[in-house]
């Protein structure tokens, strides 16, 4: 009996690993897509970068200081960085399958042609996911380096950022490939966009405390979005200072993922297979 | 039918398009400035210093951010136009193709998508002002110049974006052109941090950058602050500026429309 619950175990982790593996010939044609668009890319890396320069070096000469939670202050600068390395991550995941994955799915018909092949729908979500990850995977490396010699890292915990960013890109490219299969046309792109997005940009404690700031029962609200665990968790990383919070900030960020990974199967697979 | 007549039709085509959408749009319009002053005005403005204010010449910080956004939001959104839907109606969906097998020539294609930005951001630049006015941000009655003026810095930035556009084959370049010239410009142009922070030879380069024209204008107007001395350079770059991107247009949208 134990022998028997061992192999159904293993089967069933070498199908997942099969899928993984088969996943990657998506991964694969995604890079030889982007061959002439790496431009596309590329330049993703320096958004977070020209923010970090205009606002927390140019305003930063102003503000100077910022205090943390726990009293202790750091320069704007180190404050913010942190935070655009999460930004970052979010930016890069949701982009790509947000916009992308919408034009293969509705114009392209992609995945279609996908589907014709030994490929099914959990391959092409985990591949469309690690594609994601991919990119988002160069915007944190490269953040981290820049912040690196910038001397804005304070911590040798801040090492941990790139994997941690790596998880704030999977959760948001899970929920926005849950949420790219309800939208209809291109115009409506300003919906997740302008009332997700970019919302969450601004009111995550990216560029300044929002407990210090904002009314409480906001804060409550933000306290439910993943934009702002990303950051809080990544900022504990970076400062060094790490608590309870940072634990929760992980705990949530690994369940959101798990359950817009969920949604983005399903609501693929709807999609996909009448 | 002459040049004028026919451009009129042309933003005549355009508004039958946008009316099934302006309601979203002005939604927008109202939001985003909202979402932007408290962020960017209430909250970063909570770390400053009564002190560190002298640098925004003793005015609180949000006073200071929401015309420079104001300047900000009427490039963004004439670039954003000028590139997609343009190539949408260069290539993808053929309309410029259409429309040149009427009476209809480019001149006036381009005079028309330039009344039509003209329309999009004047009105965009009421509502945020309307926003701003909330805020009670405006100081006087010449805050109204920013409308006008933020026209002319939507209209600028569409005529030379429309001469990128017209020689673009494929979307790849609007990616670098959003990154690598809108975003700074955004960023370094006095929208959020003056410049007199920035050593002397990037002072000179924010002076030869457009949107830094267009935000000390409108600044100047909102808080009635022009100076009478530099607000007709600014007021002549934006125009020169126009002037070169709408024969360049012509030029690169003749030669496309042609091959």
């Amino acid at each position: 009996m134990a022998a028997l619950t061992q192999t159904a175990s293993t089967g069933a982790l070498a199908t997942a690993w099969t899928r993984i593996w088969r996943s990657r010939r998506l991964v694969e044609r995604n890079i030889m897509v982007y061959r002439h668009q790496w431009i596309i890319i590329l330049s993703g890396v320096f958004e977070p970068i020209f923010y970090l320069l205009g606002i927390g070096l140019g305003l930063g000469r102003i503000i100077q200081e910022v205090p943390l939670p726990n009293g202790q202050v750091v320069a704007y600068a180190a404050y913010v960085a942190p935070a655009l390395v999460a930004t970052a991550a979010m930016n890069g995941a949701v982009f790509e399958t947000i916009f992308n994955v919408f034009f293969k799915l509705n114009y392209a018909k992609t995945y279609e042609g996908v589907l014709a092949t030994p490929m099914g729908i959990t391959e092409i979500a985990i591949g469309e996911m690690l594609w994601a990850l991919m990119r988002a995977a160069l915007y944190a490396v490269a953040m981290f380096v820049i912040m690196f010699f910038m001397g804005l890292i304070l911590s040798p915990l801040g090492i941990l950022m790139i994997p941690v960013s790596l998880l704030v890109a999977a959760a948001f490219a899970a929920a926005g490939l849950a949420g790219t299969s309800y939208l209809r046309t291109v115009n409506d792109f300003d919906v997740p966009m302008g009332l997700i997005v970019m919302p969450m940009f601004l009111f995550s404690g990216t560029f300044f405390p929002i407990e210090a700031v904002l009314p409480d029962w906001l804060v409550t609200i933000i306290q439910v979005t993943p934009l702002y665990h990303g950051i809080n968790l990544i900022r504990g990383l970076s400062t060094g200072i790490v608590g309870v919070g940072q634990v929760w900030d992980l705990l949530y960020l690994v369940v959101f993922f798990a359950i817009c990974m969920w949604l983005a199967m399903r609501q693929m697979e709807r999609k996909l297979i009448k | 039918m002459t040049v004028l007549a026919a451009s009129g039709r042309v933003w005549q085509r355009n508004w039958l398009v946008y009316r099934r959408l302006w309601h979203r749009s002005l939604a927008f319009g109202f939001l985003q400035p909202v979402l932007f002053l408290t962020a960017m005005g209430i909250g970063i403005g909570a770390l400053l210093t009564p002190a560190s204010l002298e640098a925004f010449g003793g005015v609180p910080y949000i006073d200071w951010l929401g015309p420079g956004l104001l300047a900000a939001m009427a490039m963004q959104t004439a670039t954003f136009e000028s590139t997609y839907p343009i190539m949408n109606k260069i290539m993808w969906g053929r309309n410029y193709e259409a429309i040149l097998s009427t009476p209809v020539g480019i001149r006036s294609i381009l005079w028309g998508e330039l009344a039509w930005t003209a329309f999009r951001i004047g009105s965009l630049a009421a509502t945020f002002l309307v926003v701003l006015t909330v805020f009670g941000i405006p100081r006087s009655p010449m805050a109204m110049l920013a409308i006008p003026v933020a026209t002319l810095v939507g209209v600028a930035f569409a005529a030379c974006l429309i001469a990128f556009t017209a020689t673009q084959r494929n979307d790849v370049g609007f990616s670098a052109i959003f990154r690598f010239v809108i975003n700074p410009l955004f960023l370094f142009s006095g929208t959020f941090f003056p410049l007199t922070n920035l050593p002397e030879p990037l002072r000179a380069v924010a002076w030869a950058t457009p949107l830094f024209h267009g935000v000390e204008l409108i600044r100047g107007s909102i808080l009635d602050q022009l100076d009478p001395l530099t607000a007709p350079l600014h007021l002549g770059y934006l125009l020169v500026m126009l002037g070169i991107g709408a024969f360049f247009a012509e030029l690169t949208l003749t030669r496309r429309m042609a091959g």
